[in-house]
């Protein structure tokens, strides 16, 4: 018999650690999805493929400051002395990656707006323009983002991929929970929000090219994200006790059926021969496989929060 | 009394595990109901007659590489004084990435200021001249020691220098300050 008898059970830590709850994976995969945005859009920036852009492409970049500000707004609920938030811009710690993180949130408004601001159609924007041309400031600031149209695309590139690998890099360096102990949740989680990112932007009135473009796309990146999470779960598999005890969450464990139903079957695998079937055959991607992308994603990401936390270091019940 | 390095020793041979240092500590410390600082750790392995026992007297470890202090991002979770690893409530937004970081589960959020909360070494009474924390003091068979590491002549010093001794979970590269004599 091994038995082990504890008087502790404080709340949200026993009898296992659970202090984030729905609205750390939510936030998460936002911020994978505004990574995506961001990136794909920074791309058509440097491509300069202006005359043929859709009215969707030409809009969607206000998407991201709108998904971001809502995944802020989630983090924002999950804080447990919320009206203290402001403190996170009152430090830098180079250790804290939730600190870079809060710096990167702030820097992604300013050049994620300016690049919907000169995407967005002539027709929309005069009214706006009209009431804000009185100040200089504005005028001095979309003089300069008119002329500096590829610098603004590579911003937004490197803002984006900041945020999607910080995402993963958050839960990555958390030794004490094993499952998500691997530097491959920052690359894992940057491929799964340019897919998702992709996923997104299909959802909306594209062009039968942009759609080609955004599908061949999605398709590598589906390929990718499959080859980190089989390096991830061989990483887990080849370590020491506390990862193969947690990868058990996901081989076996509770979280088994969901993991590989929602994020590797129906998420990853179904969507990736969609797409190659639709392109194949001549079709545009379509909507249905991009629901599934982004079903996925979310999966992955509430999987990994929920059964990350569940994970520590094996309690040994050998005497001491 | 002011010291470079604090650390606690606890004889497991001792200690009975009766709780009187959680009671203690949620005296002393005013902790909110159903919340715990220390708390007692109790393994027991094998079949009777052939049985052995264990009992820890457990609060967080004050690792000299404390994770919860490399990853909070607002200073909230810092070094203190004899390199305690102490809290500000005032900084601290309750985003709970050192509750996530500890492999020790030393850490909550205190339900009335929504601020993380844990184990201070009793810096209140030590930093103000009383020697002992109050676990210590309050423990019955006197099985919890206090003390400047760095001096050789402490107690603490001279038990881990002449018994036999270990930490938890030293694989995690925390270098826990709180030792367990066997």
């Amino acid at each position: 018999m091994n038995e082990i008898t504890s008087t502790r059970h404080n709340h949200l830590i026993d009898p296992t650690m659970h202090v984030w709850g729905w609205e750390i994976p939510l936030y998460l995969f936002l911020g994978g999805l505004v990574a995506g945005i961001m990136i794909f859009t920074g791309i058509r920036m440097l491509r300069r493929k202006e005359e043929e852009a859709s009215m969707a492409l030409a809009l969607l970049p206000w998407t991201a400051p709108i998904a971001i500000s809502v995944g802020m707004f989630f983090l924002w609920l999950d804080l447990e002395h919320p009206f203290n938030a402001w403190r996170f811009y009152l430090a830098f710690k180079m250790t804290s990656p939730m600190s870079w993180g809060a710096w990167i949130l702030l820097g992604i408004y300013p050049v994620s707006v300016l690049l919907a601001w000169i995407t967005t159609p002539e027709a929309l924007k005069a009214p706006i323009r009209d009431r804000l041309n009185g100040i200089s400031l504005f005028r001095r600031i979309e003089a300069w983002s008119e002329e500096n149209v590829r610098l603004l695309g590579s911003l937004n590139i490197g803002m984006g991929a900041a945020l999607g690998i910080y995402t993963g890099v958050l839960l990555g360096t958390m030794a004490a929970r094993p499952l998500w102990n691997s530097a491959l949740l920052g690359p894992l989680f940057l491929v799964s929000g340019l897919s998702t990112g992709a996923a997104f932007m299909l959802l909306f009135g594209l062009t039968d090219r942009e759609r080609v473009f955004l599908g061949k796309a999605d398709m590598g990146l589906i390929a990718a994200e499959l080859a980190i999470l089989s390096l991830w779960i061989i990483g887990l598999a080849t370590g020491g006790s506390p990862s193969q005890g947690a990868l058990y969450m996901i081989f076996g464990g509770p979280y088994t059926a969901a993991f590989w139903t929602l994020v590797v079957a129906l998420g990853l695998l179904a969507p990736l021969f969609g797409e190659w079937f639709e392109l194949k055959h001549g079709a545009v991607p379509g909507k249905g496989t991009a629901i599934l992308v982004l079903l996925g994603g979310f999966a992955l990401r509430w999987i990994l929060v929920f059964a990350g936390q569940a994970t520590g270091w094996v309690t040994e019940i050998v005497m001491r | 009394m002011s010291a470079s390095r604090y650390g606690m020793v606890i004889d497991t041979n001792t200690c009975v595990g009766c709780a009187a240092c959680v009671i203690g500590c949620k005296t002393e410390n005013d902790t909110p109901e159903e919340y715990s600082r220390d708390w007692i750790y109790t393994l027991l392995q094998g079949e009777y007659p052939n049985v052995r026992m264990a009992i820890e007297s457990q609060r967080c470890n004050h690792c000299d590489s404390a994770p919860c202090v490399e990853v909070c991002p607002t200073g909230a979770s810092h070094y203190g004084p004899g390199g305690t690893v102490q809290l500000n409530p005032d900084k601290c937004s309750g985003c709970k990435a050192c509750i996530a970081a500890c492999p020790y589960g030393a850490r909550y959020i205190d339900p009335g200021s929504g601020a993380a909360d844990k184990c201070t070494f009793c810096m209140h009474r030590i930093e103000n001249g009383i020697p002992t924390t109050s676990c210590q003091e309050i423990c019955p068979t006197q099985s919890i020691y206090f003390g400047d590491l760095d001096d050789p002549e402490s107690e603490v010093s001279r038990l881990l220098a002449t018994r036999e001794w270990y930490v938890l979970k030293p694989e995690a590269g925390t270098k826990p300050k709180h030792f367990y004599l066997r």
